[in-house]
């Protein structure tokens, strides 16, 4: 086992979460692939980490996961907010801020 | 030999739970599977020889903010996207960005490639690995060299309750 095969396995999950995020429309999706592509973030670090045998890796692991869950709620309370604004979770048609 | 059934299992596990996440129209469902995909992650963890993170993924990714999603879901009551509004052409064919979307995505998955056949395979896992897994090891990195790290974590978290309370506070409601 090498760490080459997690690092095509992380690069394909973040790949994943990269298409949705570019594709999809509904904004609780584009935060779940959001959070997929932290996840891939996640593999590779603890790869690294046995590679060189350094707890470095997922110390920070376990960094990425606390800002993950802060981001998660702060990010699922805006779109509560929104959602009671404009009645729509489409993201094509919430332009407030575009200029 | 058990290491690779193991290592590719969770692997299909993964990606095709993180696919479907991205297919489905109804959000619902999107939710339990992208548990799963973290449910396999973490199986990786473990045969990564990271038991602890394993389990803080678990209680925290699958356990707490799943459920956080799942509230939202149901909160927001609109469950189905309408797939028949979706673009069908294809990517290279659209007009103006999207076009330089689709251009610039193909050139990463070839640097990526590029990258991973220039970089040849980094061998078998060394280096010292007894002390590794060990929760007194993390924490003694953790609460000495990257302590103000940790503090800051910790802020971060205090600054996200409020903003999150606030956000979801409905106008007028007390």
């Amino acid at each position: 086992m090498t760490s080459t095969h997690y690092l095509v396995l992380s690069a394909a999950l973040f790949m994943i979460g990269v298409f949705g995020v570019v594709t999809r429309r509904n904004i609780v999706i584009i935060f779940m692939s959001i959070e997929l592509m932290l996840n891939a973030v996640n593999i590779n670090l603890i790869a690294f980490s046995l590679q060189w045998g350094n707890s470095l890796g997922q110390v920070f692991t376990i960094f990425v996961i606390a800002v993950a869950a802060a981001e998660a709620a702060v990010g699922l309370g805006i779109i509560l907010a929104l959602y009671r604004n404009k009645e729509t979770i489409n993201i094509d048609e919430m332009n407030v801020m575009k200029w | 030999m058990g290491e690779w059934l193991l290592f590719y299992a969770f692997s299909l596990v993964a990606i095709l739970a993180s696919a479907l996440v991205i297919g489905q129209r109804n959000p619902m469902y999107s939710v339990l599977l992208l548990v799963a995909s973290f449910g396999a992650s973490a199986g990786l963890y473990v045969q990564l020889d990271a038991p602890f993170v394993a389990v803080t993924q678990i209680i925290v990714y699958a356990g707490a903010v799943m459920v956080l999603f799942l509230y939202v879901v149901m909160l927001l009551n609109q469950p189905r996207e309408d797939a028949s509004e979706w673009d069908r052409t294809h990517p290279l064919r659209r007009p103006g960005l999207a076009r330089l979307g689709a251009i610039l995505a193909a050139l990463l998955v070839v640097e990526l490639g590029w990258a991973l056949v220039r970089s040849g395979t980094l061998g078998a896992f060394t280096g010292d690995t007894s002390s590794l897994a060990s929760v007194r090891t993390i924490g003694q990195v953790m609460f000495s060299d990257y302590v103000f790290a940790f503090e800051a974590t910790s802020v971060l978290i205090l600054a996200a309750l409020v903003g999150g309370v606030y956000l979801a506070h409905r106008e007028g409601s007390r």
